[in-house]
């Protein structure tokens, strides 16, 4: 038996609020994220709509009230405020003398900087503030996560498209079954830039109303952006400080798709092989499995290559399922991590979220999300999806204790 | 811990691209930047659209074909590469297509390039690779938590994983950290590197790979024992301490290393920490450093390890190499200190393989 894997404290910013109990109460009373831009200096603001924070970077760093946050980039920002929300929720002592890392992950970095040093630069070579290019590559934002909470024993940056923080959860809890670490903090960070609101949309995969996951009609993903971060905790440290696990991280996958740079195979095999193998190290059934929070980012490609994967692995029947992302948008590098908190939350407050904007079932598929709020309803064990450009593909199982 | 590397592959500003050759032709460029030898992508890569990838893509994908070939193993468990800033080229490209054209309509192809995990992606399609795949990018420890993951697999179930660690320079690069003083103001021989300290490097490029395996191969290059990563360190004694830590959970004493490889980069902020030890915990060892070689970048010490790899598996230190004047009779334990701007550190420890 490997050793257990305990998640002891959550912590989210999104655009469905700030922190987890707003996340919690926008999903109980189905209040998505989804509108027009206001902060993000874009041209595409009125035309695409997207699940941004309702705060500007002035706002969030008067809320950490840090000596260099003006400096630091939105990616940092967001990422500060959903860290140290996970660390006081879980009630751990860094200082304590356990093994405590950091495992973040972010697709943009701070590419939100670069952006306002390039329109100089571009111009003239000699200008552009140099202090807003620092925070360019990915690593800037953990390094800042990590003093920010005093972490220094062990700290990385994983970056694997739409399922980096997925990854991040599954490598922290490796690090903790190889004994290098005792805790760890893992998720991901990601802000709305300019540079992917204009990718996506080159990809022409960005719909120009509320997305439909899972939908006959789906038209496209909304991007969104946030952070979140959950602590996972080894037996020895939550003894050490007599601590109460939430619940416990049962199992994680990843496989590569080996198909093509962004779209997913038709048969999903990419996804099923991440599915099948969180499941084996979970030692559950599919049968076992009460919801799956799904990637379901509501492009075309994707929900039809997630389905047709779910339908092979649940052939003896679809557990309920739904799509966060028609609140939250796609939060890219945070998607994965942002999703297993309301996966955590569903086991801890016995709900599961709707998939909002449903209509008619993806043709061939027949598959229903659930498109209600269920409450009072007991959730043993959920599957969280994440696949990204790549090929990167993962799948996470959480589970009540 | 017994972790195994069966093969090599090594796309670098020096002749690296023959493994049976170790430094015999020396390239002695001067100037600020040491751009990586253009290799015959077409001799080794197969069946894969060359014409639209960037560079650092396809140096790559050439030193893992390298490393594959070497290690005569293509089946892999795992595929892992840690870059410090990612597919650079191709996100500046897409950056000022946004620009130039107001938001516009613009080409995906180099966002679609752009993104930190496009190496593993390629490689996973062309060997047609489902399993395990992995990006790290972490500043100057991105190519060791990509090492350090691939090792965990090792002691987990994997038998083979393919580990890299890449960097490229571009123009704007080069232009922007000049602004920001990293580089020397003047256009010295790189050889001469360390004729020239004071405030800054040589700024460099490459792609390491390295194939790590359970079990050792025909050329096999090394037994990577262990490997520590310290993030802002308080003091040079907690870098000492960390190397005394990880020779102890080995049985060994810093006299029982025949050989230590440094990442001393010619730069007076940062060397100062590699002094320190060569002064206390290194006074009596034999020290090799290569980054006159292949320049500064954030998975540098990728080709440190390269380097280690050499030494081991051919029994032989290039001239070019030391520090100062030594003769060895025989090179089993070699220690690789990196520390990277004074922010990330690595410490990995590398036993001689008997073939």
């Amino acid at each position: 038996m490997p050793e257990k894997i305990y998640i002891s404290g959550i912590g989210a910013i999104s655009s469905i609020g700030v922190n987890v109990p707003e996340l919690l109460a926008s999903i109980r009373s189905s209040r998505h994220g989804i509108q027009h831009i206001v902060h993000l200096d874009t041209s595409h603001r009125g035309n695409l709509p997207v699940g941004e924070v309702k705060l500007s970077n002035e706002q969030l760093a008067e809320r950490i009230q840090t000596e260099k946050a003006s400096n630091f980039s939105r990616t940092t920002l967001l990422g500060i405020v959903a860290a140290r929300e996970a660390v006081a929720h879980a009630g751990i002592d860094i200082q304590d003398g356990l093994k405590t890392g950091i495992i973040s992950s972010t697709s943009v970095g701070g590419i939100d900087k670069t952006e306002n040093f390039f329109k100089k630069f571009f111009a003239d070579p000699t200008s552009g503030r140099l202090r807003n290019i620092t925070s360019h590559d990915c690593g800037d934002s953990t390094e800042n996560i990590a003093v920010d909470l005093g972490v220094y024993h062990y700290i990385s940056t994983i970056s694997t498209a739409c399922s980096s923080s997925a990854n991040a959860i599954m490598t922290g809890a490796r690090l903790i079954r190889h004994k290098i670490l005792d805790r760890v903090i893992v998720g991901g960070t990601d802000a709305l830039t300019k540079y992917t609101l204009n990718g996506f949309n080159a990809l022409k995969i960005l719909d120009t109303g509320h997305c439909k996951p899972f939908d006959q009609n789906r038209n496209g993903l909304n991007l969104g952006e946030g952070a979140a971060y959950l602590v996972l905790e080894s037996e020895k440290s939550l003894k050490q400080r007599n601590a109460e696990p939430i619940c416990y991280l049962s199992g994680y996958g990843n496989a590569n798709d080996a198909y093509h740079q962004t779209a997913s195979s038709p048969e999903g095999n990419g996804a099923y092989s991440a599915m099948e193998i969180a499941l084996k190290q979970s030692t559950f059934l599919p049968g076992d499995i009460d919801y799956v929070n799904v990637h379901g980012t509501a492009t075309y490609v994707n929900d039809l290559s997630e389905g047709t994967a779910m339908s092979k692995l649940f052939s003896e029947g679809m557990p309920r399922f739904s799509s966060t992302k028609s609140f939250t948008g796609h939060t890219l590098a945070a998607a994965g991590s942002i999703e297993a908190v309301i996966s955590v939350l569903s086991i801890k407050n016995n709900f599961i979220a709707p998939n909002l904007n449903f209509q008619s079932s993806i043709e061939g598929l027949n598959m229903v999300p659930v498109q209600e709020l269920q409450e009072n309803i007991e959730i043993r064990n959920i599957l969280s999806n994440s696949f990204g450009f790549g090929g990167n593909c993962s799948a996470l199982v959480i589970s009540a204790l | 811990m017994n972790v195994f590397i069966n093969g090599i592959g090594n796309v670098s500003p020096q002749n690296t691209l023959d493994n049976e050759d170790f430094l015999s032709d020396l390239i002695n460029h001067s100037g600020e930047s040491l751009y990586s030898v253009k290799p015959d992508y077409k001799s080794l890569i197969k069946g894969v659209n060359l014409r639209r990838m960037s560079r650092l893509l396809k140096n790559g994908t050439y030193s893992a074909q390298q490393c594959i070939e070497d290690a005569g193993q293509n089946e892999l468990d795992a595929i892992i590469t840690g870059t410090g800033m990612g597919c650079l080229a191709d996100t500046e490209k897409f950056l000022a297509n946004v620009y130039n054209n107001e938001e516009g309509v613009v080409s995906p192809t180099q966002f679609i390039q752009s993104t930190h995990n496009a190496m593993s992606g390629q490689i996973a399609m062309m060997l047609q690779c489902k399993n395990y795949n992995f990006t790290y990018t972490h500043r100057g420890s991105s190519f060791e938590s990509a090492l350090m993951d691939g090792m965990m697999l090792i002691e987990e179930e994997a038998n083979h994983v393919l580990v890299g660690g890449l960097d490229e320079l571009t123009d704007t690069y080069i232009a922007i950290t000049k602004r920001m003083k990293l580089w020397k103001n003047e256009a010295i021989p790189q050889l001469d590197l360390l004729q020239h300290v004071g405030p800054g490097s040589l700024a460099g490029e490459g792609a390491a790979f390295f194939m790590l395996s359970k079990k050792p191969g025909d050329k096999c290059y090394a037994n990577v024992k262990g490997i520590k990563m310290l993030f802002r360190p308080r003091s040079g004694d907690i870098v000492k301490k960390e190397i005394e830590e990880l020779l102890q959970e080995n049985k060994l004493t810093v006299d029982q290393i025949d050989l230590v490889v440094e990442g001393v980069n010619g730069d007076s902020n940062v060397d100062q920490t590699y002094y320190d030890l060569n002064e206390s915990i290194f006074s009596n060892s034999n020290i090799c450093y290569y980054k006159h070689l292949c320049g500064e970048y954030k998975t540098a010490s990728s080709f440190g390890l390269w380097t280690a790899c050499q030494i081991l598996q051919k029994q032989q230190v290039p001239e070019v190499l030391k520090l100062k004047p030594f003769q060895t009779d025989g090179i089993k334990k070699v220690l690789i200190y990196n520390n990277y701007n004074n922010c990330n550190h690595s410490i990995l420890l590398l036993e001689h393989v008997t073939t």
